[in-house]
Parts: structure tokens; C-alpha cells; sequence
């Protein structure tokens, strides 16, 4: 939250993604979502398992083919463009995946993972100076450099993530994408590589959408939050304001879900949500939450309410809280 | 963190190192030390080549030439693996034959294994109708009798070119099929791998994502699909040739060699006992280099 939100690096436009089953049904894991992100903040999208919160942050990178809709990056059409367009605005574009595990290639080792996006984009020209600067990036994540020539099952989950950070700033891109960076992670572990994102972040200028379920770490490191419910935005506002006012019945469920440690400031009775979330294959006619909510009355289920703003804080509801 | 590489020095260090320390050469260098057996192997299978090439100097009789009135020799200091029917020095016929069924042992296989990466690679990773067309090729090509299909090529093509040339050529078009299978699957599995997807983000191309990141993967199962091929090459060679199409007598090969001591089996084994060993310890030596090349190869297993 700063003042120069007005510059807007990455905006999507009903962007909309939908997946086939084996059975040809369509699953409707991202339904029209509109988000705005701007130069400099740091926006969490935050959901329970299955929201489309990944598919978004795939979708957002052309890691997925979109079904419908835009995503414009400095105000142009990435979704449109061939791939082969595409391929150098990659580099503005980089991600930090969830799976420490999964996404470093067992056969290779540390320096030649952190050098592929120098060699690929020629980077660096000589082997000599890719080493530098894979060292350089190894210091400023904080890997030691005799780790040089480790392969990844010689690392902790912490440390293999490590490695996937320095991956993604080797090319100094403009908008860092964390799909669930720490889940994976032991807690003590978690708080390191928080920091460090929220160190790289302020250093390198970073932009970033960060993805994950754990409110306390979106507390955390967020700046705006954005919360998803099957496939569809429900809310999107600023940290403090959502934390403290939230507007949709399911944001105040899942803030009402944060288990409190201290008995003295259990003061009211929490809510608890009921029900199960409906398949994203048949989709509840009207607002995606109908089923859940405690509020719903016949326009939620025959209407699907839009993302309208009001001070700078979004939200899909025709019964907003506040 | 730990330590911090400020120091100039500790940098050069560190890079001088790595210079001489993770390549092809080191990681072969590691297999001798690991594994003796391989690296044996590896020695016998270069004396092997050897003796092929300079076998007019070693063997102590032509390929050719013929004794009849030593026929059906056992084992003597002047014949060491006796003579066959005609009277021929059965030892100088293995060296002579290690010429051709070497090569036709090691090459066509290298070559089908080829063929089949670069199908198998680009089905499993385009899918749809590529995936489709080229997997049909194969199932065709699979349902073959590999042997009539090779006869068929032989037929057609023995009218220019040679006759080994020809063994060639049926045997490395027969078996890109099996390969480019394997290569499939295994391709369409690590495609969906999270590390395929972090490549694609940074912008690596397809073309470097399939060997970079997918073909090395691949490396233990085609050594084994490779080193099972070098026999099957070798035994298919010597069918073709009993049924008159392969090497034509009195040019020597292995299989010939096993093929025609068939009726002595009972009365003279050496015949075929010389070159069955040869045989044997080749596609052994195949087998266990193989072994040593994976682990070499193999990340997981590095020592120290």
C-alpha cells in the first residue's frame, strides 16, 4: 500500500479457464476473474484447496492456455500473442513453485539449474561469468558457494526452494509469481524464506503475487489480498482493511477459521463454515457461495453477483457485510 | 547464512574446482574407480575391437582357407578351437567374424536407438495427432515379423549395395519402433513434471526441454533397451544369413558360425561352443558397461 498504486503492470480481463475431464466434462477451475496488479505491491491470492488459486497464477504466466479472456501486461494482450512473441516477455514473468521437490531437475546440479535462464537468455556470455553470477545469486539467497555442484536430493526442502528463488530473480524479471512458496515447508523454515522473499522484494523492486492458504503468512507478506472461492474472486481489498472489515460472508469464515492461541481474546463465538464446496463441474447457478452462505436468498441463487468496488476494496456480494 | 564468499579468492577457488569436476570425462573417470566390472568390460570390448581390425595380422589362417583332410578338429595347439566341417581354422573365423557382427552388433542398434529418441520424443511431447501418426508408424512396424521385414528390405535393396550394408540398414529401421515406445512413455510422464513447467516459465525452448530435461531422464531405461539390442542384432544377423540372405559363405560371422555347427552339436560341441562363449562374454560386457555407464550417470549414486 503506497502511493504510486496507480501504475498498473498486470491486469487480467475475465480471464477464464476451464479443464476436461476424461469424461469431456468441463471443469471450471477460473470463472471471469478481474485483477489488477500494480507496480511495486505485493498481492496474496488466498483460497482452500481446489480454488483455482494456482490455475490463476498458471494462467496469468501462459504457463496454461487461457480459455477466455486477457491478461495484459504494460497494457498489452499476452494471451493473444503467438508463442513465439511471447517467449521474451517470459523473462518479466518468473516463478516460484510450490513443490521443492518436483520442480528442480534431479539430473542436474546447482550451478547448472541456477544458469539455465542465464543461458538461455544470454545472460552472461562466457562460462566464467555465468559462474560469477550464479555465485552472486547462490550469496543473495543465502547458499553457500561451495554448494556449487550439489545435486537436489542433497538438499533440505528449505534449501532446494532457496534454489528455486534464485532461479527465478536470475533474470531480474518485473513480476515474481510464488505458488505457494512455503507451504511445503516446516514452519521455522517458512519464516526464513518469508523473509527472504520480503528482502528480495524490497532490494530487487519486485511486484509480486503471491499464492497460498495460510492466512498468517499472506498477513505477513501481502500488501493487497485477493480471496478466491471456486474458481471466482469474491473479495479484494487491502491487508488491514480485509483483516479487519471483511465485506464477503466467506472471507469472514475463513478469518473466523484462524485458531486464536490466547484463551483471553477468544471473545465471541466463532463461525463456522458448513457444507461441502460444490464440484467445479456443475456450478451452482448464481453466486458460487449460495450454498454455503447464511445470507442467501433468492437472487444469489438465480444472479451471479459482479466484483464492484467501493474505496478501494472489491467484492462479489449482493450482501456485503459491510 | 553461514559463510559468506566475500573473498576474491575463496571464489577462484571454488571456480577452478568446478572447472574439472562435474564433466563427462570425470563422471567415466568415477565409474572406473566404482566399478571395476564395468570398466573391465569396457577394456574387453575395445580388445575386441581391436582384434576385428587387425585380424589378417593375428589370425593365424585366412577366413577362408580350407583343410579338408583336417576336417572336424577338436581343439589342437596348431587349430585352438579345432575345425569345421570344411577344414577352416575356427579361431581365426571368430576373428574375421568380429568384424561383421560387431558391427552390425553395435551399430544398427545406436542407430534404431536414435531413430527412436528423436520419434518417441517429439510423440510423447507434441501429443495429438503427431503422437497418433507416429505411434500407429510404429504399431505397424511392430507387427511386423522384424525378421521378414528385414528380408523384404534386404530383397528390395541387395541389388545395390552390398550384403552387410543391407543387414544394416533392415536392422536399424526394424527396431526404432520398441525404442521410440519406451522414449514415449517415459516422455509423456516427466512432461507433466513441475521441473518441465519451471523450464517452460523461464522460457527454455522445446527443442532444448526434450534433451535437456527429458532425454537425460530417460538414460537408464534406454541403456538397457541398448544393451539387450546388441545381441538380438547380433542373433538376427546370423538368421538372416542362414537363410541365405545375410553374409554369404565363406565370409565368416558369429551367428553363421553358431548356424552351421548346429549338426555337430552332439558329436563336436566346440564348433559351436567357440563361438556361443564369444557371443556370450560380448553381450555381457555390453551388459555390464551399461550398468556402469547408468550409475556413472546417475546423480543419486554419486559417492563423495
Amino acid at each position: 500500500m503506497n502511493e504510486n498504486r496507480t501504475e498498473v503492470i498486470l491486469r487480467a480481463e475475465k480471464l477464464t479457464k476451464h479443464f476436461l475431464t476424461k469424461k469431456k466434462q468441463i471443469v471450471h477451475a477460473l470463472n471471469e476473474a478481474d485483477l489488477t496488479l500494480y507496480k511495486g505491491e505485493t498481492l496474496a491470492v488466498v483460497g482452500e484447496s481446489g480454488c483455482g488459486k494456482s490455475t490463476l497464477g498458471r494462467t496469468l504466466i501462459r504457463l496454461l492456455p487461457a480459455t477466455s479472456g486477457k491478461v495484459l501486461l504494460n497494457g498489452q494482450d499476452i494471451t493473444a500473442m503467438k508463442e513465439k512473441e511471447f517467449r521474451p516477455l517470459r523473462r518479466k514473468m518468473q516463478m516460484v513453485f510450490q513443490d521443492p521437490y518436483a520442480s528442480l531437475d534431479p539430473r542436474m546440479n546447482v550451478r547448472d539449474l541456477i544458469a539455465e535462464p542465464l543461458v538461455t537468455w544470454h545472460v552472461t556470455g562466457t562460462a566464467a561469468e555465468t559462474n560469477d553470477k550464479v555465485l552472486g545469486l547462490m550469496e543473495k539467497v543465502g547458499l553457500p558457494g561451495e554448494f556449487l555442484t550439489r545435486y537436489p536430493h542433497q538438499f533440505s526442502g528449505g534449501q532446494r526452494q532457496r534454489i528455486g528463488i534464485a532461479r527465478a530473480i536470475a533474470l531480474d524479471p518485473d513480476i515474481l509469481i510464488c505458488d505457494e512458496p512455503v507451504s511445503a515447508l516446516d514452519v521455522s523454515v517458512q519464516s526464513q524464506i518469508l523473509n527472504l522473499l520480503k528482502r528480495l522484494r524490497k532490494e530487487m523492486r519486485l511486484t509480486s503475487i503471491f499464492i497460498g492458504h495460510d492466512l498468517s503468512v499472506i498477513h505477513f507478506i501481502a500488501d493487497r489480498v485477493c480471496v478466491m472461492f471456486l474458481g471466482t474472486i469474491c473479495e479484494v481489498a487491502p491487508k488491514d482493511e480485509l483483516y479487519s472489515r471483511p465485506r464477503h460472508p466467506y472471507t469472514e469464515f475463513l478469518l473466523d477459521a484462524i485458531p486464536q492461541a490466547d484463551p483471553h481474546r477468544r471473545t465471541r463465538e466463532k463461525k463456522l463454515i458448513k457444507g461441502e464446496v460444490p464440484s467445479p463441474v456443475h456450478l451452482p447457478e448464481g453466486c458460487c457461495f449460495q450454498t454455503r452462505c447464511p445470507y442467501a436468498d433468492e437472487r444469489c441463487r438465480s444472479e451471479k453477483p459482479a466484483l464492484t468496488e467501493r474505496d478501494g476494496h472489491s467484492v462479489a456480494c449482493f450482501h456485503p457485510l459491510y | 547464512m553461514t559463510e559468506k564468499y566475500k573473498k576474491q579468492e575463496t571464489r577462484d577457488e571454488l571456480l577452478s574446482e568446478i572447472g574439472d569436476y562435474d564433466g563427462l570425462k570425470e563422471k567415466i573417470i568415477r565409474m572406473y574407480r566404482n566399478n571395476r566390472l564395468a570398466a573391465f568390460s569396457a577394456a574387453l570390448i575395445i580388445l575386441m575391437i581391436l582384434l576385428a581390425v587387425f585380424a589378417p595380422y593375428i589370425a593365424p589362417y585366412k577366413e577362408a582357407h580350407q583343410d579338408l583332410l583336417m576336417r572336424l578338429q577338436p581343439p589342437s595347439r596348431a587349430h585352438l578351437f579345432g575345425t569345421d566341417e570344411l577344414g577352416r581354422d575356427v579361431f581365426s573365423r571368430i576373428l574375421y567374424g568380429a568384424r561383421v557382427s560387431l558391427v552390425i552388433g553395435i551399430f544398427p542398434s545406436m542407430i534404431s536407438l536414435l531413430i527412436g529418441i528423436f520419434f518417441g520424443l517429439i510423440a510423447g511431447y507434441f501429443g495429438g495427432w503427431i503422437d497418433y501418426v507416429i505411434m500407429r508408424v510404429a504399431d505397424v512396424m511392430l507387427s511386423f515379423p522384424s525378421l521378414l521385414l528385414a528380408m523384404a528390405l534386404m530383397y528390395t535393396l541387395g541389388r545395390y549395395a552390398n550384403s552387410v550394408l543391407c543387414i544394416f540398414g533392415a536392422l536399424s529401421l526394424v527396431g526404432w519402433a520398441s525404442v521410440s515406445r519406451v522414449v514415449r512413455s517415459v516422455t509423456l510422464s516427466l512432461k507433466e513434471t513441475e521441473y518441465v513447467d519451471a523450464a517452460r516459465s523461464i522460457g527454455v525452448g522445446r527443442p532444448k526441454i526434450m534433451l535437456r530435461h527429458i532425454l537425460p531422464n530417460c538414460i537408464p531405461s534406454l541403456i538397457v533397451l541398448y544393451t539387450l539390442n546388441v545381441p538380438s542384432c547380433i542373433l538376427s544377423e546370423s538368421t538372416l544369413s542362414f537363410l541365405g540372405i545375410g553374409v554369404q559363405p565363406p565370409a565368416a560371422s558369429w551367428g553363421l558360425m553358431v548356424n552351421q555347427s548346429k549338426q555337430y552339436l552332439f558329436t563336436m560341441p566346440w564348433l559351436a561352443l567357440a563361438p556361443c562363449l564369444t557371443i556370450m562374454i560380448v553381450v555381457l560386457a555390453f551388459n555390464f558397461l551399461g550398468d556402469g555407464l547408468r550409475d556413472a550417470l546417475d546423480p543419486y549414486l554419486k559417492k563423495g
